[in-house]
């Protein structure tokens, strides 16, 4: 009678485990062997398969193309580390004020751009960006009463910009839950002792919350860094699939599709692939670190 | 709590650069909307409405629905069917097997689950984009390219889910529950969708939502899976409609609006539970 039971928990595992394992195994596991492979073969198509050694490698290190795609992603990332975190942490702060009226409506319409996805976004972020019939171009012209703004070609000229300022809009409000999330951590007490003794609010914050939002915080640094190293979706479809003027919109990502799905070598794709996430790895283990540092200081 | 002690000035200083910053997070929006109902003759006469003798000094005749008949003659709306489908799909199919997989992991005991454990865990450093590549040659050759099953069935087993409902069986399904219902006879299946499901119903729900959202918002995998016009979701749909439409402002609008309102009703109705279920792997990881 025990075993029959024993047996017919086991038999359930199993039941429950095979279709995840299959899956896991056939979707990411294999691939993620391929993708080694791959990056050391040149591809013409998913066919045509010309092992060439580490020829990929060497020529990725020369390609200027990369470069600028490493280059134009960096300063994104940069964009969303110092602009946007600061920004999300910053109205994290006012709106966990209990005394501030209608705070519950501020955080819905803050997070909403994250309900409409990035390729919508993208879309309406592209027609707001439309010099002369943008939204942008017809506020600041608005504003000025001067009708040269409409002239502004964001999309052609100022592309790096453009993402960034639809990238505000989109992720501030999203990083800012977690945030006030973390916010709940602070401790109560230890915050009006510190009052009581006499710390201003600066002080306050250097020495009570922000030490406690740290854990958190790191996640969100990490997060951002790791999704906006990834961008795709927003220059892909603000620029029509092409890098833009002399590739100042091209991402890596999107340098990485244009090689394995327009010009059909997976092989050197899945080169850039595995360059993006060695930079990954590397920010990861340097954040890892830093954070062991701070702890170690303490 | 509060770091600052607002006097009133300060007080309503912060109501102001809130009430701004709210304007422009909502200004696109009504935008969106406003722009979607005028004709594309109307585009140009004032940034929103177009201007007349009418209430408010809004030509509200010239308003007009034909941007969303246009869409609908060019077959935009197989697209939101296509997006209904796979995104529920997508959502219930992840959601049951994450779920039958975290609660195996965290209840049984077995040979060879921390090491499972490990690698799933492990496997959420790996960038999405890096697979790419070799999941479009694996399609290929498995001759699932342009299918629809070669865009769902790699949705259905996300690590993370695993993970998320891991924590969930641990922190909500007490051993002893299990205990006595084995003891009262129940079968192990019985115990996972009578006792296990109910007991973890608020991450279902977010879980849910999560996916949902994640293929509903999906562009890369349909864009590089699919290639029959008919089997495409709206986010691909409304990418080619603007590389062939590029200046019918309203037709695009349109579109757009059709895409996100769906999303955005569902989320106002399930809002709570949707950003519990976003920041409690933040909260507790």
């Amino acid at each position: 009678m025990k075993s029959q039971r024993f047996n017919s928990r086991v038999i359930f595992a199993w039941a429950a485990l095979t279709p995840f394992i299959a899956l896991f195994v056939v979707f990411m596991v294999y691939p993620l062997i391929q993708s080694a492979f791959l990056a050391l073969n040149q591809t013409y198509g998913p066919e045509t398969r010309l092992f060439v050694g580490t020829k990929n490698f060497d020529l990725l290190i020369e390609d200027p193309v990369f470069w600028k795609a490493i280059r134009n992603t960096l300063i994104y990332t940069l964009g969303s580390l110092f602009i946007q975190l600061p920004m999300a942490f910053g109205l994290a702060l006012v709106l966990n004020s209990r005394r501030l009226k209608g705070r519950s409506v501020y955080r819905l319409i803050f997070f909403s751009p994250q309900l409409m996805g990035l390729v919508f976004v993208s879309i309406l972020g592209a027609l707001a960006f439309e010099k002369r019939a943008g939204l942008v171009n017809r506020t600041i012209a608005w504003f000025t009463q001067n009708a040269a703004y409409l002239e502004i070609d964001w999309l052609q000229t100022y592309i790096m910009p453009t993402l960034i300022l639809i990238s505000l809009w989109l992720y501030v409000g999203f990083n800012m839950i977690y945030f006030l999330a973390a916010l709940q951590n602070v401790n109560h007490s230890l915050l009006e002792a510190a009052e009581i003794d006499g710390a201003g609010p600066l002080n306050r914050l250097r020495h009570v919350v922000i030490p406690s939002v740290r854990p958190v915080a790191t996640f969100v640094v990490l997060l951002s860094m790791i999704g906006s190293l990834q961008l795709f979706e927003l220059p892909y479809i603000l620029l029509q699939g092409n890098g833009g003027p002399n590739n100042q919109g091209l991402t890596i990502v999107m340098y990485l599709y244009q090689n394995g799905f327009e010009l059909g070598d997976l092989g050197y794709a899945s080169a850039v692939g595995w360059a993006l996430a060695l930079m990954l790895i590397i920010l990861a283990l340097i954040q890892i670190r830093m954070v062991r540092k701070e702890e170690a200081l303490r | 709590m509060s770091v600052a002690n607002p006097s009133k000035a300060k007080r309503s200083i912060t109501h102001l650069i809130l009430l701004l910053l709210a304007v422009i997070v909502l200004m696109p929006y009504a935008w969106l909307l406003v722009v979607s109902l005028k004709s594309r003759e109307d585009f140009f006469s004032g940034m929103f409405f177009p201007p007349g003798d009418g209430f408010l000094g809004i030509a509200w005749d010239a308003l007009t629905l034909e941007n969303y008949t246009n869409l609908l003659d060019m077959g935009f709306g197989r697209a939101a069917i296509n997006s209904v489908f796979y995104a529920s799909t997508s959502a219930v199919f992840a959601t049951f097997v994450c779920a039958a997989t975290g609660y195996v992991l965290a209840k049984s005991k077995f040979r060879g689950r921390t090491f499972m454990t490990l690698v799933v865990l492990g496997s959420l450093i790996v960038p999405p984009t890096l697979l790419i590549a070799p999941s479009y040659e694996l399609l290929y050759h498995l001759g699932l390219l342009d299918s629809v099953w070669g865009l769902l069935l790699p949705t259905f087993a996300p690590a993370f889910g695993v993970f998320l409902f891991r924590q969930a069986v641990q922190q909500s399904v007490p051993d002893e529950l299990i205990e006595a219902a084995r003891i009262d006879g129940c079968s192990e299946a019985g115990i996972f969708m009578v006792i296990v499901l109910p007991l973890i119903r608020p991450m279902i729900g977010a879980f849910l939502l999560i996916t949902f959202l994640a293929m509903w918002n999906n562009f890369i995998s349909p864009q590089i899976v699919l290639q029959t016009a008919s089997k495409q979701p709206l986010s691909v749909a409304i990418a080619q409609l603007r590389g062939v439409y590029q200046t019918d402002y309203g037709l695009l609008m349109a579109a757009t609006v059709v895409s996100v309102a769906p999303v955005a009703v569902l989320f106002l109705v399930l809002q709570k539970q949707f950003i519990s279920g976003l920041t409690s792997g933040a909260v507790k990881g």
